[in-house]
């Protein structure tokens, strides 16, 4: 029923980007999301499109899943243009009752959209082609001079790291129930929203009990490992820079300085 | 009243990029009144094929009668078929939710559309056929033993007065005694309520123990079906596709592959005693 919820979309590939250090990846997409923020012409915008193509090109990710990541944010997408199109005062072309349209208000609606567009472009890039778990690794090492600070970056990336592995679990936990429930004449589709509402406490009472059941069993699993925390903990596949990581960056900040210099 | 499945076939995901095909043109009658076991390795298709019986899934080709209904056809009550074919989940014991044990059971009649008053009724006695006594009535689910949320979870399922009781491995995780338990339950309600049971099994000592008829399948297609003792002639075949014989069958093989006289099939460790003893008498 509800076991085609994807979380982090990887799309699995055997690419360069694919290949590429996460830790990259990550600073590489901050650059490109400030350097969207930069520029003020559509000269820009040429610059990131060619940049953006050439990664996509790269990535072996078809365009067309690329794009698909914009579902999602569309109603923001054209409620910000709409917003930015009606209200933006200037040179009218367009008057009618209170409906003014202004030649200003067209170019920030087109601007601030396309600016929308490549950022969800972008960083859905990078989670097409790093695996969720990838990026925890990537986060804890970059977030790491923080430790000095006292901020637990171990436990919140193996927090994470938990949570991303526990969602399939749990999708295919809420299956079971609801089909259980289903068996017992439960109803989940029709009647008024407080009706549907009240039909889910079924599902969730089931679930958040064998979500602590699980929680508790990790803990204990973990515990029986000797797990400690992070101090003196070496990883499976360490992550170390390679040549082409190195150049990755290199692009990077050269892009970065493109995007200053137009 | 009897389920039929005509020529069912159930693939699961899409075809193209990820399909698995779980059922293969199954054809089965359930008759009422049986007794049947269905068993089969893991990822042979069982599951799949009891929630079928529902309309829980629905079959990708073929159809399934429900007393000579198509249960797919426009009109058909789902929700009444789900009332006369209870079925219990494997680990059923997850899937209680309600604050007291009463009310957890009559989760289900009352979906059925009962009155109150009769939904209750129905729910109490369901609980008494389980044995769960009346002083755990208003008890929270969550203090139950493993074994008596089990039972609760059957009685949640029985309360809806289901002609047909369907149960995947509804021994999975009990000790010996919760198993005989579950087991005395099934066959009092067979025998004394007429509801005609149908239960998976990874265990072969169950199935001819109880069941009158057993269902073997394999890779989403019925290899084998037909009473115990018939079945479990086959022995090697049932190896073949990684189920076995009971033990008790097993030795009485053994023995008549090293010279025994055994003529007589043995399902259940009296029978080989007795076949055992006969043959040691005529050897005096």
């Amino acid at each position: 029923m509800i076991r085609d919820i994807t979380i982090g979309q990887y799309y699995r590939a055997d690419s360069v980007i694919h290949s590429l250090d996460p830790r990259v990846k990550i600073v590489g997409t901050l650059l490109y999301i400030i350097t969207l923020f930069v520029f003020s012409s559509f000269a820009g915008y040429a610059v990131a499109a060619v940049f953006f193509g050439i990664l996509v090109f790269l990535s072996k990710v078809p365009l067309s899943y690329i794009i698909r990541g914009l579902k999602p944010v569309f109603f923001v997408l054209v409620f910000t243009a709409v917003l930015n199109l009606f209200w933006t005062p200037g040179e009218s072309f367009f008057t009618w009752g209170v409906i003014n349209l202004t030649w200003e208000g067209l170019y920030k609606a087109a601007f601030i959209a396309l600016r929308l567009i490549f950022l969800v472009l972008g960083s859905s890039l990078m989670t097409f082609t790093t695996t969720p778990n990838q990026l925890t690794d990537a986060l804890e090492k970059i977030l790491r001079p923080l430790r000095y600070l006292h901020v637990p970056v171990h436990e919140l990336a193996m927090m994470m790291s938990i949570a991303l592995r526990f969602i399939p679990i749990l999708v295919e936990e809420t299956d079971k129930i609801m089909k259980a429930q289903a068996a017992r004449g439960a109803d989940f589709e029709s009647g008024s929203m407080i009706r549907r509402l009240k039909s889910m406490v079924p599902i969730l009472v089931p679930l958040f009990i064998s979500a602590v059941h699980r929680a508790n069993d990790l803990a204990l699993a973990m515990d029986a490992r000797c797990y400690h925390g992070g101090d003196g903990r070496t990883k499976m596949h360490p992550l170390r820079y390679s040549r082409q990581d190195f150049v990755a960056y290199a692009v990077c900040i050269c892009y970065s300085l493109l995007i200053f210099v137009v | 009243m009897s389920i039929v499945l005509k020529n069912v076939s159930y693939t699961y995901g899409k075809c193209g990029s990820d399909c698995k095909q779980a059922l293969k043109g199954i054809n089965l009658e359930i008759h009422k009144g049986e007794f049947l076991a269905i068993v089969g390795h893991t990822g042979s298709g069982k599951s799949t094929l009891i929630q079928l019986l529902n309309g829980l899934e629905r079959a990708t080709e073929g159809e399934v009668y429900f007393g000579g209904e198509n249960i797919n056809a426009k009109g058909f009550s789902m929700k009444s078929l789900r009332s006369k074919v209870g079925l219990v989940f494997q680990y059923p014991e997850h899937q209680l939710f309600e604050a007291t044990v009463i009310k957890d059971v009559e989760f289900g009649p009352r979906n059925m559309g009962q009155e109150p008053l009769q939904a209750e009724l129905n729910s109490f006695q369901a609980l008494k056929d389980v044995g769960i006594g009346e002083e755990l009535l208003d008890v929270s689910v969550l203090a139950l033993s493993g074994g008596q949320k089990r039972r609760v979870a059957i009685a949640g399922v029985l309360a809806m007065q289901p002609e047909f009781l369907v149960l995947d491995e509804p021994m999975a995780g009990l000790d010996p005694a919760g198993r005989k338990e579950i087991f005395a339950l099934l066959k009092k309600l067979h025998r004394e309520r007429g509801i005609t049971i149908v239960f998976v099994s990874h265990s072969m000592e169950d199935v001819a123990e109880y069941a009158d008829r057993v269902v073997v399948m394999n890779q989403g297609q019925i290899v084998l079906d037909g009473r115990p003792r018939r079945v479990f002639h086959y022995e090697k075949e049932l190896q073949q596709i990684g189920l076995g014989v009971p033990q008790a069958t097993q030795l009485a093989h053994c023995l008549m592959e090293r010279g025994a006289d055994i003529t007589q099939d043995c399902l259940t460790a009296e029978e080989c005693a007795t076949a055992v003893l006969k043959w040691l008498g005529t050897r005096q």
